[in-house]
């Protein structure tokens, strides 16, 4: 019999607040990770991994293994900007699997909408970044950068309007059921459509919330996992890609998720056909419709038609998508969307996501985030979990 | 209204790239080609993004290109019409459209270079319909 080297998701927390007044960014991950330790039933002397992006306080992984008190023998500070914690995941399972670790921690949150000194990506630095005064002088920030995303789509391919509006009609359809959603009103197509621009052709509703708080995961190996009271959600497959301007021979329409998913799908041995659930970045609508087509569930071009009349809206469409409300709904701590995708992914593996949301028979879904711009750099990564 | 009243900002340069912005004054618009494989490229560095030579040279653009896309940013630092541009000699670069309404910009639309004047007598290149 061979040995499950899988990796397997214990554990998982999400913070409850979105603007966290009175938290250290240091107590918000610390919170966080406690949070997730606890729901795998571990305790802070178990974890000897630990992976965080640049929204983690100080240098690399260290400071917060200081401030937390781990003891560890693994670390990974990947940057992919949102996608980050995805890529946490599949490189905290390539290292247990190696046998370098064995508990793997992975934390999110920031708390730069409380503080008022709103900065865009948690915790990067643009000083010195040779794109930037070619870039930044004449556009207004994500906001344009995903303008000209959704511009160039609409051209291509036809994508309209109301298709785009249709995805945060979904996802609005599903954080009315979250208490802890930022915006829980549900919100009718004719609503999106009269929203105001922010970025023609984007409207405010086509953009995700600006939010505090975090969350963060708990990854361990088959042995440990097993002991323990938690539904079993493995790693089935897991894959990553950048994408950049490629010298400025530009194609913006399609993501590095054609790269990382399809190692996903080949590593899972599964199809876009048989996934029961999605966790898609939800940055701005036209994101989700491009991952739509990239990771394969419909043809290039075909996003739009493919997200229409509800085809996103757990027990309505064919694909349910983002059942905690998404980026669009719910949160988006530090413009980084990755955690939450994995921590809705986990829940609906588990059967634990809302009742009025949770997809039947919920055995394989997926999580994917796009860490970045669209129109310039991006990290993709992909992964695919089975509830065993 | 295109632009701000207050000029804008002179873009930091560094060794990489004083060329470029040195030319940008002069009203020429530069972009980088690789002697080794034959590609253009933008924005410029030293060595070539295809194929890491430094066998890399300075070429002259006619200034005038296609847009690849475009947005509005009602906020925008600068200006209201960001967009990407499609160079004729091959490679695109963000830039933005000036002298022009929303409502009359197009993607595949041709435009030329033109040169706004920021702090310190230097320029950068924006875009206008043909």
């Amino acid at each position: 019999m061979s040995v499950d080297k899988s990796a397997y998701i214990a554990g998982i927390y999400e913070h409850p607040t979105r603007k966290a007044e009175g938290i250290s960014l240091a107590q918000l991950h610390a919170d966080v990770a406690r949070g997730a330790i606890e729901d795998a039933g571990l305790s802070l002397k178990d974890v000897d991994g630990y992976f965080c992006a640049s929204d983690a306080p100080g240098i690399g992984a260290m400071t917060m293994a200081q401030y937390l008190g781990l003891n560890l023998r693994y670390s990974d500070s990947t940057e992919t900007g949102g996608s980050s914690y995805i890529s946490h995941l599949h490189h905290a399972a390539n290292a247990i699997a190696a046998g370098k670790c064995s508990v793997a921690l992975i934390t999110c949150a920031d708390n730069q909408v409380a503080s008022g000194k709103f900065v865009g990506l948690g915790g990067v630095s643009w000083a010195g970044v040779p794109e930037v005064p070619f870039e930044d002088v004449y556009h207004a920030g994500p906001l344009s950068l995903y303008g000209l995303v959704a511009q160039r789509h609409m051209h291509e391919f036809g994508t309209t309007l109301e298709q785009m509006a249709w995805v945060k009609v979904a996802a609005s359809q599903h954080a009315q059921y979250n208490p802890n959603a930022l915006l829980r009103d549900v919100v009718s197509l004719e609503e999106v459509m009269a929203s105001p621009a922010v970025s023609d052709p984007l409207r405010r509703m086509d953009c995700c919330v600006m939010s505090d708080g975090g969350g963060a995961i708990i990854v361990t190996n088959s042995e440990i996992a097993k002991t323990l009271k938690r539904p079993l959600v493995k790693l089935r497959g897991a894959g990553e890609a950048i994408k950049h301007t490629n010298g400025g021979r530009l194609d913006i329409t399609t993501s590095a998720g054609v790269v990382s998913s399809a190692i996903a799908f080949e590593e899972a041995g599964v199809s876009p056909s048989d996934i029961k659930y999605a966790s898609l970045y939800d940055s701005f609508t036209i994101t989700v419709i491009i991952q739509l087509e990239d990771l394969g569930f419909c043809k290039k071009g075909e996003g739009g038609k493919f997200v229409a009349d509800g085809n996103l809206i757990s027990g309505v469409g064919s694909l349910p998508f983002n059942t905690d409300g998404g980026g669009l709904c719910n949160n988006h701590p530090g413009n980084r969307g990755g955690i939450t995708k994995i921590l809705e992914a986990v829940r609906q593996a588990r059967g634990e996501a809302h009742p009025a949301v949770q997809v039947p028979s919920c055995d394989l879904v997926i999580a994917h985030g796009t860490g970045g711009s669209l129109a310039g750099y991006h990290g993709s990564a992909t992964a695919i979990l089975e509830r065993v | 209204m295109s632009t701000t009243k207050q000029k804008i900002a002179l873009p930091e340069s560094n060794s990489d790239t004083k060329t470029y912005w040195d030319s940008a004054a002069q009203g020429v618009l530069l972009i980088k080609r690789c002697k080794s494989c034959d590609q253009t490229y933008f924005y410029p560095r030293p060595l070539c993004p295809f194929c890491m030579s430094d066998d890399t040279e300075w070429l002259k653009t006619a200034g005038k290109g296609t847009v690849y896309s475009y947005t509005f940013a009602k906020r925008g630092p600068n200006f209201q019409i960001p967009a990407l541009i499609t160079l004729d000699e091959g490679p695109a670069m963000m830039s933005a459209i000036v002298n022009c309404e929303l409502a009359d910009v197009n993607i595949g639309q041709r435009v030329k270079v033109s040169f706004v004047e920021t702090e310190g007598g230097g320029a950068l290149p924006v875009f206008s319909p043909e």
